[in-house]
């Protein structure tokens, strides 16, 4: 089973739905150790995403993930914009001019995603960011992909139950890295916005590969 | 000439347009174009505006970019790759400020993209104490500032430049502080006023010209 341009248009609109219906939880979370807009700013991005999508559907699953790219990098302020944004940028570049996005495809545009957000933000596991939810998922797709009989939903499936457990993670994780940091030992105790967000949109595109 | 053009990335419209309404007055024939806050007003970056600033800035001799905080820094990281000659334009690592003036005085004196970014990036770093073992000065002089407002910006921002392409280290001192002639935020820090005296002290192939070069200028009263 692979998953083409429509395939991927759908999961994009899931996450765009899942943002908007936590969109509030994400500011709460921003609010504790943050400036309390992740929340609006991601939704804001994907809103105009969903309209650059329905403005002309791409015909390529890289050119589905380059759209929501350039949308989500000019749209959303703040760190998530340009983070968000190369992961998805580099996602599509690992994707080429394939027509469908099969479980080698998905879990090599996985890893590029996660290398650019690496790259970008200069952050490992550990400093308290969306790292600490994407590289777990990342490894935990890889092992699902090497699984007898996987498909895209069991790699992706695998991939946002290690991206839960990453971000509750944060919650013990002292902020090494964007605003967080500035407070130090008092973040302790509260998760990670960036990372729950990340946890959010692999749970949405596992329910949309179901 | 072509001269290297600054990008301004901050999360205040405000603060990027204070900045390079500062540096265009050390450094009148840069291009330094601001690109603060979002479009619709607030705090934040915006790509666009700052791929559209990058492409406003270059004549041609490229652009150093400098920002404010963490996410502008990945603005204008990104907007520099997704040029379609990314090696047109180049993120400096520097405090705003101070890099953005140093940045400025070394683009007017017509340093390449290389030069400005080193320029930028050392605006920063604390002054360099270990010169102890140095070797003795070449050429010295002393000089009596006459011109009303003494080292403030605009004639700090003329000795530096004055001295940039000379092959020399150059100290000033005024009582018992010693700057780099070509740090404007050094000279500046002096408070020499008109009626001061300071003393230059210039080692290196061209220390002489650094010294005729700045005795004229002071000569001159800095053009005022």
């Amino acid at each position: 089973m692979a998953c083409d341009a429509n395939g991927t248009g759908r999961a994009i609109r899931a996450a765009a739905a899942v943002v908007a219906e936590h969109r509030a939880e994400l500011v709460e979370l921003d609010r504790a150790i943050g400036d309390a807009d992740h929340g609006e700013n991601l939704n804001r991005g994907f809103t105009a995403v969903l309209s650059a999508l329905d403005a002309g559907p791409p015909e390529t699953p890289a050119a589905v993930l380059k759209t929501v790219a350039t949308t989500l990098i000019s749209k959303v302020g703040g760190a998530a914009g340009p983070l968000y944004g190369t992961a998805f940028l580099r996602a599509s570049g690992a994707l080429g001019s394939a027509s469908e996005v099969d479980i080698d495809g998905l879990v090599a545009a996985l890893r590029a995603g996660l290398e650019g957000v690496k790259a970008r933000g200069k952050a490992e596991v550990g400093d308290a960011t969306m790292i600490d939810a994407l590289a777990p998922a990342v490894e935990a797709a890889e092992a699902a992909a090497k699984q007898e009989g996987a498909d895209i939903a069991a790699v992706l499936t695998a991939a946002a139950d290690a991206a839960d457990r990453g971000y509750e993670s944060t919650v013990d994780l002292v902020p090494r890295k964007g605003r967080a940091s500035y407070l130090g030992e008092r973040a302790v105790g509260h998760a990670d916005p960036g990372a729950r967000s990340t946890a959010l949109l692999l749970r949405a595109f596992a329910e949309a590969a179901r | 000439m072509s001269r290297v053009g600054l990008v301004l990335v901050s999360h205040s419209a405000k603060l990027a347009e204070g900045v390079a309404e500062l540096a265009a007055e050390m450094a009148p024939e840069v291009t330094v174009i601001p690109a603060g806050g979002l479009a619709e007003g607030g705090l934040g970056t915006d790509y666009d505006a700052v791929v559209a600033a990058v492409q406003r800035a270059d004549s041609g001799s490229g652009v150093v970019l400098l920002y404010d905080l963490g996410s502008a820094q990945m603005t204008a990281e990104l907007a520099t790759e997704s040029l379609a000659d990314p090696n047109a334009a180049v993120v400096a690592d520097a405090p705003l400020v101070e890099g953005a003036i140093a940045a400025a005085v070394a683009a007017q004196g017509g340093g390449d993209k290389t030069a400005v970014v080193y320029a930028a990036a050392s605006a920063g770093s604390a002054p360099d104490l270990a010169e102890a073992g140095r070797t003795p000065a070449e050429e010295t002089a002393e000089l009596t500032l006459r011109n009303d407002v003494g080292l403030h910006a605009r004639p700090a921002a003329l000795l530096a430049r004055t001295l940039a392409d000379v092959d020399a280290e150059v100290r000033v001192r005024l009582g018992d502080a010693e700057v780099d002639a070509r740090s404007v935020l050094g000279l500046m820090s002096l408070g020499a006023r008109q009626g001061d005296t300071i003393h230059l002290d210039a080692r290196g192939a061209q220390a002489a010209e650094a010294i005729r070069r700045a005795t004229e200028l002071v000569a001159g009263n800095f053009g005022e």
